[in-house]
């Protein structure tokens, strides 16, 4: 049976989430591999959670959320989220994680299409780095 | 768990995701239904709760968006706190995009399983209820703002009306007769104006500005600046004199520059509050003005002031500007070359106006015989404003028909890409100018100038029907300017009104929520949203008032609960939550954070950022946050 990723995608509720809500409407179809964690604010997505995610086993963290500079709900969440994931990414370069296992991406409310490539073009990625850590679970 | 009919059931084995929810921690109770949100559904929640005694309930169906709020009733009807509740979608987020049956039922278990691990965190909140200052304050004293003070006012509302200019009136006072019946605008605004005037719960602060604001919906504190007007209205008999002996001579706002007045002034007859004018700007202190007034009313010496109002909304109805027409120098924009605007040509067709209603050139006073009048001047431009301006085709019809009328012997040319005649009356309106002998070219005007020879004005375009160049020589060009907004930068961000790159107020949704910004309590009226002409003007103004009037009167408003909380033993006054928080809604007392709860909007930026755990988001906390994540991977 082939290897399927564990890949767990934090969405802000106004953006990506209601992309994802219309994604379903409009009955597009993408990889399961990707289970949803509805945030209220993507300013909300603490360092801790990310590097949980990986602890427990995640092969990928994708977080959506609304496009910079002015789409934020929460006026700037959205930036608080870019410099969290740019430094975390450091840090998970350093402690031997490929820092393409976190992805960020600006994906608005209408954008279900890009939803829909977002996630398909993350599990790929995924796919292609393998299982975390290398063994196969 | 709801199967909606196939929606969910046709793709997700719902059976094995409800045996596989009880094996979850603390799930005590599992079952699915084919609809859960009708009747017998949620009666199967609401007999659960009780039969079970259970202390939360998730509900995995199609989407909070649609249902939330039908799960939260019944819960509460069931006696339990609705924020010991969560939904979560497993028809928009799964069924619908998956195709693949065990996938797709692993992912619904994993999705149901995030919410158990935050509704296991979960606690009863009660949403506050905050008083509201039953007081509106309008900004903007256009038609718009005078129809939304009034309305506030019929309803027992005191209002605040807060004027820029020295009266109240606005762009519609500038106007000869409006489309498409023709009635004369100062017959239709002026009544108001005086009724707004006269009306014991509105107060009206002319030459006034918005200083700054302060609080949140129910509460602002807001300060107006009130530049002197150099007469004390109450005594002002208008009789005049001053004006005669003001020895300062400007170009008048009200005409467009197309007459002088006085630097001791009033800006039109009819003009609310009815007083005369000191302009600071111009006046040289002369004095003359103070020495022959009978009634000792002019004050030199009258300073700015600032006052300070509390009221419980705001409506913005700061209404609209011209585009300017420096931007567009191949059409020569100038009276001196008679290329003029379109408020101009108001000014001049008004029998209150620097010609009496005379339709002359403003060069020389030559009567106008042959005038061209040229459409979406900037609008529907990509180098200007991308956007239609929407009035602009029916105030030309409207233009070329009262010339026409006025001139008999005259002749009116339109240059227009679309005729837009959208609205009850209006197309015919425009096919009775055309009747009336106003002759419409499609096509664009490429460049106008003044024929310093002849004194012609000549407009150079294309005929898009004819496919040929097309030359006019007239005695005057009335130029369509596209709307612009007049809200500026700074008032939106202290109201916090969202803006388009337009400096147009964003609704906070187009369709059903069209006088209401997200900033709660704030309310838009007229062409701050968008352009507009008078009767949208006024539906929207109604409405932003009734809008107004539902908060007001109902007294209170309810905040959610769902906001930051401090942990006091363990914070330490680092002030990264401060900092990070975009509503200042923290502050450090006595060493510790402590959040405003009236401020505070739930976003959760201080959870996330706090480095010991001190401040948390309610029924988001991040130790709920963190079991979501292992929840997800503990499903095999």
């Amino acid at each position: 049976m082939s290897w399927r990723p564990k890949i767990i995608a934090f969405f802000c509720r106004w953006c990506a989430g209601a992309a994802a809500e219309v994604a379903g409407v409009s009955r597009l179809r993408y990889d399961p591999s990707v289970v949803p964690i509805i945030v209220p604010c993507t300013g909300r997505i603490s360092p801790s959670m990310i590097v949980e995610a990986f602890l427990n086993g995640a092969d990928g963290v994708l977080i959506g959320g609304c496009h910079t500079p002015n789409d934020c709900h929460y006026v700037a969440g959205n930036f608080k989220a870019f410099k969290r994931v740019y430094l975390l990414k450091k840090l998970l370069q350093e402690v031997g994680v490929e820092p393409e296992r976190l992805r960020l991406e600006w994906i608005s409310a209408t954008e279900a299409p890009k939803l829909v490539k977002v996630v398909n073009s993350f599990v790929d990625e995924i796919r292609k780095l393998g299982p975390l850590g290398g063994k196969h679970a | 768990m709801c199967h909606c009919g196939v929606n969910i059931a046709g793709t997700v084995d719902v059976k094995k995701v409800v045996e596989e929810v009880k094996k979850l921690p603390d799930v005590v109770y599992a079952a699915d239904y084919v609809y859960l949100c009708s009747q017998p559904g949620q009666e199967l929640i609401i007999n659960a709760v009780k039969e079970h005694k259970l202390d939360g309930v998730v509900v995995a169906a199609c989407t909070p968006s649609l249902h939330y709020e039908t799960f939260a009733k019944a819960v509460e009807k069931a006696g339990l706190n609705r924020y010991v509740y969560e939904m979560v979608s497993i028809r928009e987020f799964d069924s619908w995009v998956h195709a693949d049956r065990a996938l797709a039922t692993e992912k619904a278990i994993k999705i149901i399983a995030t919410a158990v691990a935050k509704l296991r965190g979960d606690k009863p909140y009660e949403r506050a209820r905050l008083d509201v200052i039953r007081k509106a304050l309008v900004v903007g004293g256009g038609i718009a703002g005078i129809t939304a003070a009034l309305s506030l006012a019929k309803m027992g509302i005191p209002v605040i009306l807060v004027e820029k200019y020295a009266t109240i009136g606005g762009k519609m006072a500038m106007l000869h007769e409006t489309f498409p019946t023709l009635d004369c605008a100062q017959c239709i605004l002026t009544p108001l104006m005086a009724e707004v005037a006269r009306h014991p719960l509105v107060k009206i602060y002319t030459l006034a500005e918005v200083d700054s604001v302060e609080g949140h919906v129910g509460k602002f504190k807001v300060k107006i600046k009130i530049r002197p007007r150099g007469v004390r209205v109450e005594d002002c008999r208008l009789c005049g004199f001053c004006e005669r002996v003001c020895p300062i001579s400007v170009s008048s706002e009200f005409d467009r520059g197309l007459s002088k007045r006085k630097a001791i002034y009033i800006p039109f007859a009819q003009a609310v509050p009815s007083a005369y004018v000191v302009d600071f700007e111009h006046c040289n202190r002369c004095g003359l003005c103070v020495k022959v007034c009978p009634t000792k009313a002019v004050n030199l010496e009258e300073k700015e002031r600032v006052i300070e109002e509390e009221v419980g909304a705001i409506i913005v109805a700061t209404g609209y500007e011209l585009y300017p027409l420096e931007k567009i120098p191949e059409y020569s924009y100038g009276p001196e070359n008679d290329v003029i605007d379109s408020l101009q040509f108001e000014r001049i067709l008004s029998v209150q106006g620097p010609t009496r209603g005379e339709v002359k050139r403003p060069s020389d006073g030559k009567p106008v015989k042959r005038v061209v009048f040229i459409q979406c001047v900037g609008s529907r431009d990509v180098n200007h404003l991308p956007y239609c301006s929407k009035i602009c085709c029916m105030y030309t019809a409207k233009h070329a028909l009262l010339f026409l009328e006025n001139v008999p012997d005259g002749e009116a040319y339109v240059f227009y890409i679309d005729v837009r005649a959208a609205g009850k009356g209006f197309e015919e309106f425009v096919k009775r100018a055309q009747e009336h002998g106003a002759v419409y070219i499609k096509g664009r005007v490429s460049r106008i100038y003044k024929d310093k020879l002849t004194g012609d004005v000549v407009v150079e375009g294309f005929d898009l029907l004819e496919n040929r160049e097309i030359v006019i020589r007239a005695d005057l060009a009335v130029l369509a300017p596209g709307i612009v907004s007049a809200l500026d930068k700074r008032l939106a961000e202290m109201l916090k009104v969202p803006v388009d790159q337009f400096m147009f107020a964003a609704e906070i949704h187009p369709k059903l929520r069209p006088v209401e910004v997200a900033s709660a309590g704030i309310f838009i009226a007229g062409c701050v949203q968008g352009p507009k002409d008078i009767p949208d003007s006024i539906a929207q103004a109604s409405a932003a008032a009734a809008k107004a009037a539902e908060l007001l009167i109902q007294g209170y408003v309810e905040k959610e609960p769902i906001v930051a909380e401090v942990d006091r033993d363990k914070c330490n006054g680092c002030r990264a939550c401060v900092t990070v928080c975009p509503y200042g809604a923290i502050e450090i007392v006595e060493g510790k954070a402590r959040v405003n709860e009236i401020v505070c909007e739930g976003c959760g930026a201080c959870t996330a950022t706090c480095p010991v755990g001190a401040i948390q988001l309610r029924n988001y906390r991040e130790e709920q946050a963190l079991e979501m994540v292992r929840a997800v991977m503990r499903v095999r």
